[in-house]
């Protein structure tokens, strides 16, 4: 553990009673960031409000778009305060593609990576069915990456058609790491805005957004220790998003909706440590993934290791354990107090296979059959000996259980 | 936990007897997004989360099994395959035999778990006999019959011994928001109940001729056999009326002819079935007892022998409208529940004895959903 504390839940289930191997779903709230939140929740005041208390509040959320600005390499006026990186990353997709596509109609193409997150995929395939986009996902490797010369082809193909382009920092589920500057400049010598999601990067690698050169880059809070519910966008400031949402005009016309004082200035507070600390957090729980790794690879000889073997998130430990379901293994190791994912959560609760898999170019069973464990502030040696107690007996009997798949002869 | 009542109270009871329950919600529709807005299916997203919340409430863990693919094929598509060949099957009997207590109960003992607990209303005590439930009206000992010993043990049903509407009083004393859930009657895989247009839309048109089961006229066309059932008297759309002026009931299917057979009431009578496929438990046959031959159909007195793959059934009085595909369950009368002997498909439902004999009388009667 660092310096940093987290609060202990009150009641129901804390990451100090059971091996909490999810930080990629949610992480723990940093005590300073909830403490923030609370004294920033006690206060009235609209930051729009002209008023003592909302020049007040006003002030509160300006400092934290600074602080923010400063770790992230961005000017305070580039962050654009959202409800967290869905949202975010919808308004980059169509914000960019209105507001491109508005200014020259031929630019009516999207380019984005065929692993993205949901968030970007599913508002790419929305700008496909309603608003005629042309949609192009770029392939990747087999270890999940896009190799920067893909992208200049479909530039070369369609440069002038091309209204946005959107690939992910880091891969949320197999958490390979892609080569943002690269493809960033490519975009920017063709004039074409580069939006990049660094939900998962923000406090795992260095993420520099003037650096990067993207135009447009998603942040959240939940994922670095902030609150869920709070996000942002760092739009370039001559950087033209058409809004999605339509009210009051706050922040800068593109997002309108009144500012969630004590959310932003927790997530500030969670950002700046997370940024600050970033280094010896990686170092700290890449050596734990790394001992996760090996001793998973010891314990069961044929399980696949996804993704980039170096080239990944330090927290990041993603297996496919042939012959297994992964929906069998969460439930089994869920029952012995382990968390982990099979990958993004569906509405239905009904595990598909994995995008990101089989765009790396697995199989269904490879795909069906993987477990994500991601590392955060809060683990120990400790959870992954638990995970290494149990894990063995799970995968044995998540075999077993995949006979049910043949169908009973009667 | 299907998102109603009886299997929430069902796994609360489970859990009360110290078990280690985790509660389990299948996902049958190969895309849940076209179940989103039929509210009457029995996985839409909202039922799952009614399970879920059900769940929450006990204080056992959940999940979503996604069973889509057997469903299809052993429920879904047997039910298709089963109506093209002039029968009339019970998909929550199928689902039973098939999924429930098949591959479910195969992964969950592969998992670890020992039992598949669920909401039907059937009695399964220590004697592990099958009677049924206390609640004549809701009992579903008929849908379950097809399991077999090793299924049976395998399985735990904790509502045999209530009324549905002690299910209902209990689950609203649990705080259980499902407690005054409207009860599913229809099919859940066909949302809007037209299991005809589900049909149709499946098997397509096959025009054929409806013929006078006594002087074997043609007496007019019909647009696919699959749409009739034994015993249906309504929308034959008969230009020739009977002889006597009476009205004519479907007597038969007969897919090899793609003919519907028509005739007076009395024809439907029927005093011997053959059945195929018998799950018995090991009573001496034969043996008196009732059967049923349809769910919540009439029991009548017969006398059961189960022979070489066969069971044949003697009626003591006829029955009507007995269709091939359904079951056949023979019950022994008892205090303490009707005890189940044992199971089958019928095959055919002939009148051997009576006054208007005629061998081989089979086919449809409309598909009962007992889930």
């Amino acid at each position: 553990m660092t310096d940093a504390t987290y609060p202990l839940a009150a009641h129901g289930i804390s990451f100090m009673t059971m091996a909490y191997l999810d930080h990629a779903a949610t992480a723990p709230m940093l005590a300073e960031a909830l403490d923030a939140y609370v004294a920033a929740a006690r206060e009235i005041g609209n930051p729009s409000s002209l008023h003592a208390a909302g020049r007040s509040a006003r002030r509160l959320v300006e400092e934290s778009r600074e602080r923010i600005a400063a770790v992230l390499g961005a000017r305070p006026s580039e962050v654009v305060f959202t409800s967290g990186g869905t949202e975010s990353d919808n308004l980059a997709t169509k914000g960019l593609f209105w507001a491109r596509r508005g200014a020259d109609g031929r630019r009516c193409r999207v380019v984005a990576s065929a692993v993205e997150h949901h968030a970007v995929m599913d508002a790419v395939e929305w700008l496909r069915s309603h608003e005629g986009a042309v949609v192009e996902w770029l392939p990747v490797d087999q270890a999940g990456r896009v190799n920067p010369a893909v992208l200049t082809d479909a530039i070369q193909a369609h440069g002038d058609e091309i209204a946005v382009i959107s690939v992910q920092w880091a891969n949320n589920e197999v958490g390979t790491l892609q080569p943002i500057p690269a493809l960033a400049a490519l975009a920017a010598q063709a004039g074409i805005p580069f939006h990049t999601d660094a939900v998962q990067a923000v406090g795992q690698v260095p993420v520099d957004f003037a650096a990067s050169g993207a135009a447009a880059m998603t942040v959240s809070g939940h994922k670095v220790g902030g609150p869920v519910g709070v996000g942002a966008l760092l739009l370039g400031r001559d950087v033209a998003a058409t809004p999605l949402l339509h009210g009051g005009g706050q922040e800068r016309d593109v997002r309108s909706g009144t500012l969630d004082t004590p959310g932003v200035v927790a997530f500030a507070v969670a950002v700046e440590a997370a940024v600050k600390t970033q280094q010896e957090h990686a170092a700290r729980v890449a050596a734990l993934r790394d001992d996760l790794v090996e001793r998973v690879r010891a314990a069961i000889p044929d399980a696949v290791y996804n993704g980039d073997p170096v080239d990944r998130l330090p927290g990041n430990a993603h297996f496919s354990f042939p012959g297994c379901e992964g929906d069998a293994l969460l439930l089994l190791l869920d029952a012995q107090g382990i968390a982990c994912s099979t990958g993004s959560a569906c509405s239905a609760g009904v595990a598909q296979p994995s995008h990101v898999l089989l765009a790396m170019g697995a199989d269904d069973d490879r795909a069906r059959s993987s477990l994500r464990f991601t590392l955060g502030q809060t683990s120990t040696a400790q959870d992954i000996d638990e995970l290494l107690a149990a894990l063995p007996g799970a995968v044995e009997r998540a075999r077993r259980a995949t006979a049910w798949k043949t169908p009973r002869q009667s | 936990m299907s998102g109603g009542v009886d299997s929430a109270v069902a796994a609360a009871r489970a859990r009360d007897a110290g078990h280690d329950v985790t509660g389990v919600h299948l996902a049958l529709a190969r895309n849940p997004q076209t179940y989103r807005t039929g509210a009457r299916g029995c996985c839409t997203l909202e039922d799952s989360r009614d399970a879920r919340r059900a769940a929450d409430v006990i204080g056992i863990p959940f999940y979503v099994w996604d069973m889509a693919d057997q469903f299809h094929e052993s429920v879904v598509d047997d039910f298709v395959a089963e109506y093209a060949a002039g029968r009339t099957p019970n998909p929550c009997l199928r689902c039973n035999e098939k999924i429930k207590f098949a591959a479910v109960l195969d992964r969950a003992v592969a998992l670890g778990f020992d039992a598949v607990v669920t909401g039907h209303h059937a009695r399964l005590g220590a004697d592990g006999l099958l009677r049924r439930s206390v609640d004549i009206a809701k009992d579903q000992s008929y849908v379950l019959a097809v399991l077999t010993r090793d299924q049976l043990d395998r399985a735990v049903f904790p509502l045999g011994d209530s009324t549905k509407a002690q299910v209902r009083e209990e689950a609203a004393a649990r705080g259980l928001a499902v407690a005054d859930k409207p009860d599913s009657h229809d099919i859940c895989f066909i949302a809007d109940g037209d299991t005809r247009g589900f049909l149709a839309q499946r098997l397509g048109e096959a025009p054929g001729d409806i013929v006078d089961g006594r002087t074997g006229t043609v007496l007019g066309q019909h647009a696919g056999a699959y749409g009739y059932t034994v015993g249906q008297r309504k929308g034959l759309d008969l230009r020739v009326p009977a002889p006597d002026g009476r009205p004519r009931y479907v007597l038969s299917i007969t897919p090899k002819t793609n003919t519907v057979t028509v005739g007076p009431r009395e024809d439907l009578a029927v005093d011997t079935v053959t059945a195929e496929r018998p799950i018995w438990h090991g009573e001496q046959t034969p043996v008196e007892c009732d059967v049923q031959l349809r769910a919540h159909g009439e029991v009548v007195p017969a006398v059961v022998s189960v022979e070489d793959g066969r069971l044949t059934a003697r009626l003591r009085s006829p029955a009507r409208g007995v269709a091939a595909g359904q079951a056949i369950v023979a019950y022994r009368p008892d205090p303490g529940g009707d005890i189940v002997l044992g199971s089958a498909t019928i095959l055919t439902g002939e009148n051997l004895t009576g006054e208007n004999a005629h061998p081989a009388a089979t086919s449809g009667t409309g598909a009962s959903a007992n889930g």
